[in-house]
């Protein structure tokens, strides 16, 4: 199993591996504007298949909204 | 000769806004926050003529419905240019780190609007952070549009740093006071070799104009429009304001006579003298 906080939330993962992308699918954010931060280092969109996460591991999905 | 009901050219088209090298017909720059939902916001901000549209980096909701639809659908990049923003950071490290992510967010886009907070009351920058940020944010390559106090030393620092433009508040974030210290942003239009944008204060179409007879390049505004009892309408309103300020200061206004007047019309020639 992996543990992870995701957006200062934590995150159970019933698996023993798993990328970035996973994380993002399970989020149900396949396809949308975002961009991570993992443990405080930007990971590139096109790493996010490659990129695996690892228990302990502090994730920051962001996207835009409305602002001024 | 068009009489003076036929539509005018805008003389946007030939006075641009010239930001980071890029060109801009519309010197108005809007927020996209606060407004009931992406319509009311797509059509205030259509309506406002911007081109330039702000927008804040936020976590994304865990568990959120894949389609939602979203801000950037709303507003494309097609037609609008982003400026991310550092919105509600209070340390440089924040707003280095929001930033990034907006870039990341939008494919390697440099411009930012940088805003570091020092006070959740106030709202008012802290100027040491900011100053902190944007030497970071230049040397990773960004162009920074900074929001900063009025306080001319500040904006110089801010622009030697090499930020693309100063954006000094005219009163508080969101309160619509409008244009308090215009002394300040005078001392601080004098001296600016970048476009010095007023961000923040304004409250309805007079501040805006008064914003650019003052030779301000250009106005950032959210609340004023979003808080509008008819936000399209006031959109219109801002739209016509910063254009027409903008013309008052390129015409040079009369000179102030305190105690003399001077009738407009021919002193001889009347009947009966």
């Amino acid at each position: 199993m992996l543990a992870l906080t995701v957006n200062g939330k934590p995150m159970e993962l019933a698996t023993a591996s798993a990328t970035l992308a996973d994380v993002v699918t399970r989020m149900g954010l396949e396809g949308k504007r975002i961009a991570i931060e993992r443990n405080g280092e930007i990971v590139p969109r096109s790493r996010y298949a490659t990129t695996s996460v690892a228990s302990g591991d502090r994730l920051e999905i962001v996207g835009a909204v409305g602002g001024g | 000769m068009p009489g003076m009901n036929a539509p005018a050219s805008p003389s946007s088209l030939v006075d641009p806004l010239i930001v980071a090298g890029r060109a801009y017909r519309s010197r108005l720059i809007v927020g996209t926050g606060k407004y009931r939902d992406f319509n009311e916001t797509r059509a205030a901000i259509v309506a406002s003529g911007a081109e330039i549209v702000t927008v804040a980096i936020r976590r994304t909701n865990l568990g959120q419905n894949a389609n939602e639809p979203s801000l950037l659908d709303a507003l494309p990049a097609s037609e609008f240019t982003y400026l991310p923003n550092s919105a509600g950071c209070y340390t440089a490290d924040e707003a280095l780190r929001t930033l990034r992510l907006g870039r990341e967010l939008l494919d390697g886009h440099k411009l930012c609007k940088l805003e570091v907070l020092g006070d959740s009351t106030s709202l008012f920058p802290n100027v040491r952070e900011t100053l902190i940020a944007a030497e970071k944010l230049v040397a990773d390559g960004f162009d920074v549009m900074v929001y900063t106090s009025d306080d001319p030393i500040a904006a110089r620092e801010l622009e030697q740093i090499g930020c693309v433009a100063i954006m000094p508040l005219a009163s508080l974030i969101g309160s619509g006071m409008g244009i308090l210290n215009p002394w300040n942003l005078r001392l601080i239009l004098d001296q600016a070799k970048v476009p010095v944008l007023v961000d923040a204060g304004v409250g309805t179409e007079s501040d805006a104009s008064i914003a650019m007879e003052l030779g301000c390049a250009g106005v950032l505004m959210n609340t004023a429009i979003a808080k509008a009892r008819e936000p399209v309408r006031m959109a219109r309103a801002m739209r016509l304001a910063v254009e027409a300020g903008r013309e008052a200061f390129l015409a040079g206004r009369m000179p102030r006579k305190q105690y003399e007047a001077s009738p407009s019309s021919p002193t001889s020639g009347l009947i009966g003298s």
